[in-house]
């Protein structure tokens, strides 16, 4: 399982929880680690989050699946959360949707081809001054006109590497 | 351009964060070494005597809630501080942490001493990433100062503070949901009672408060009770509030203003008027469970008792407003889908009875309602009001109540023209 999280990290996670009162309470950071890592939460890393903590798999499923920012699915390389609540609405959430998806070639919920971007709803971002939003792995981008969305698809695309 | 006492935000400067040199210069830990002087019971007495109330949403007086805390039990106790401010049309605890995180580790400490909780706990929300290392710096440098820790400032009293970051979801932001967020179960609201003040984190005594409000208490025992209250515009208000101002103004940034300051202040002289010179047409006071305001509260203050008497809530303080183009169904459906999706599914008022809601909406904003869809709008908002589990389903009524209330002849255009009449 060692693909999941690096050598180091799992030691200290183990470390942790052993001298935890309540090692379950390490479940959403395990969770967040193995993400950074893999990009998603594959079935063996709930089995590893079991195991380092001493609970049942069905125990970490059941909060990994109540996250929206815990993906149990592949996604791209980056996830492109798209707010829609009320302030980024009012300012044109739905264009900024519209943008991305004619851009990307894809709709909500799809990868795109080059395995780069996966698009997804969220609610508020708390970005509301800066409305409309996005965040990008743990960046909030806004206020969204269609030019700015594409410099920051590009600025991507190159740290990606093309 | 803001001329009122600044006390959240006086030491906030664009683009940077205070170190604990900087917090110290204007009075940081000031209020600490005062309070470990006085009894817990002391501090207690003396924020309840401020008026302080919470911050969060619910406005429940600070210093009350912790005069339930059983502080003298024997054991663990814990102070939570919910930072996951995921009410949309608020961020001020954004920019707080951003700004001077300093006075939420200040506030928890002084918090802590006076419930004797021997831990605390910062709960911060996915997005808020640069929030929770801003914190974990100050919790570092608060500790090497030896104002966090063991024997904090010699007074024997000693206190761990962590950090925990979330994973999305609105519900964690109800108290109990949160609680079991911390402890790594899954996030659905616990029954109350137990309150979480007799049975909380891992089951022991724990007290929850919002960030602003824990913020706010270096002050109090600072300043002193009646310097907290006359910072309000109103007789019965105190304290200044944190306005995260968005929608359609010119100025969508957050302001610390004085609790009190009417309506009419905040969207013109501190939101810039609304753009493109058009009118104001309504407002989400305080976030998107808050019943709307309309022109006709202009000259409201914005404080607790006054909102409360025309049917809305301060809420956060987070203003959302709206232009005289907007059409208030489809604000409303939009409130709607967002509380519908972020519902924990646990009720069934609020599983199948915020969809239900949030599929009339739709069908009378594209023009398909008719009249019996009013009545069974109505009927929606009486069957999930005051029947769900927890407040989530409730607070999602107070934009349909208030819609219903306010905009009733636009809910009919709808109706009669077939279409949404703002097309």
């Amino acid at each position: 399982m060692s693909e999941l999280l690096p050598q180091n990290q799992l030691d200290e996670f183990k470390a942790k929880a052993n001298c935890a009162d309540h090692p379950q309470e390490l479940i959403v950071d395990l969770l967040r680690a193995i993400q950074t890592e893999c990009g998603w939460v594959p079935d063996h890393g709930i089995d590893l989050v079991a195991d380092v903590l001493g609970v049942l798999p069905v125990e970490v499923e059941e909060v990994a699946t109540f996250y929206d920012k815990i993906y149990r699915y592949p996604v791209g390389k980056r996830v492109i959360h798209v707010c829609d609540s009320v302030c980024c609405w009012a300012n044109g959430s739905e264009d900024v949707l519209d943008h991305l998806q004619k851009t990307l070639g894809i709709n909500l919920g799809q990868t795109s081809a080059d395995g780069l971007f996966t698009l997804l709803p969220t609610c508020c971002l708390g970005a509301c001054g800066e409305a409309p939003a996005m965040m990008i792995g743990l960046t909030t981008y806004g206020p969204l006109t269609p030019e700015r969305i594409d410099q920051v698809l590009a600025e991507i695309r190159e740290e990606a590497g093309g | 351009m803001n001329d009122y006492p600044q006390v959240l935000f006086k030491n906030r400067l664009p683009g940077e964060t205070v170190t604990l040199r900087s917090y110290e210069k204007t009075g940081g830990y000031q209020g600490l070494r005062k309070a470990l002087k006085m009894s817990p019971n002391e501090i207690c007495e003396l924020v309840k005597d401020s008026g302080l109330r919470g911050r969060g949403g619910a406005g429940f007086p600070t210093g009350i809630k912790w005069s339930f805390f059983p502080s003298k039990a024997p054991g663990e106790k814990y102070l939570v501080c919910n930072g996951d401010e995921m009410e949309p049309g608020t961020y001020k605890d954004r920019q707080l942490l951003r700004a001077d995180p300093h006075q939420l580790i200040e506030g928890m400490v002084i918090a802590s001493y006076a419930l004797q909780a021997t831990a605390g706990y910062i709960f911060l929300r996915y997005a808020y990433e640069e929030c929770a290392q801003n914190v974990e710096r100050a919790i570092a440098e608060a500790k090497a100062a030896g104002y966090l820790g063991e024997n904090i400032l010699g007074s024997g009293f000693a206190l761990s503070l962590h950090v925990h970051r979330s994973a999305g979801r609105y519900i964690l932001g109800e108290e109990t949901a949160l609680l079991n967020g911390l402890e790594g179960k899954r996030p659905n609201p616990r029954a109350k009672p137990p309150f979480p003040a007799q049975r909380g984190l891992f089951g022991k005594p724990t007290n929850v408060n919002n960030v602003e409000t824990l913020a706010n208490v270096s002050h109090i025992i600072n300043h002193g009770p009646v310097w907290f209250q006359e910072l309000a515009l109103t007789i019965e208000g105190s304290g200044t509030k944190l306005f995260g101002l968005s929608g359609h103004l010119n100025r969508t940034t957050c302001f610390e203003l004085p609790l009190g300051i009417p309506l009419r202040e905040v969207v013109e002289t501190y939101g810039g008027g609304i753009r493109q010179g058009r009118a104001f047409k309504a407002c989400l006071p305080g976030g998107a469970s808050t019943p709307y305001l309309t022109a006709e509260h202009l000259d409201l203050p914005m404080d607790f008792n006054p909102l409360e008497e025309v049917g809305s809530r301060i809420g956060t303080a987070g203003v959302t407003v709206f232009d005289e183009t907007t059409c208030m169904v489809a604000v409303t459906r939009n409130l709607v889908q967002f509380f519908a999706r972020e519902s924990c599914g646990f009720c069934t008022p609020c599983r199948d009875g915020l969809p239900m809601v949030s599929w009339l909406l739709d069908k009378i904003e594209h023009g398909l309602g008719n009249h019996d869809d009013l009545c069974l709008l109505a009927k929606q908002v009486q069957n999930i009001t005051g029947r769900s589990f927890c407040a989530l389903a409730e607070g999602a009524m107070g934009p349909v109540e208030s819609l219903l209330r306010l905009f009733e002849q636009e809910l009919k255009d709808h109706i009669q023209k077939g279409q949404c009449p703002f097309l």
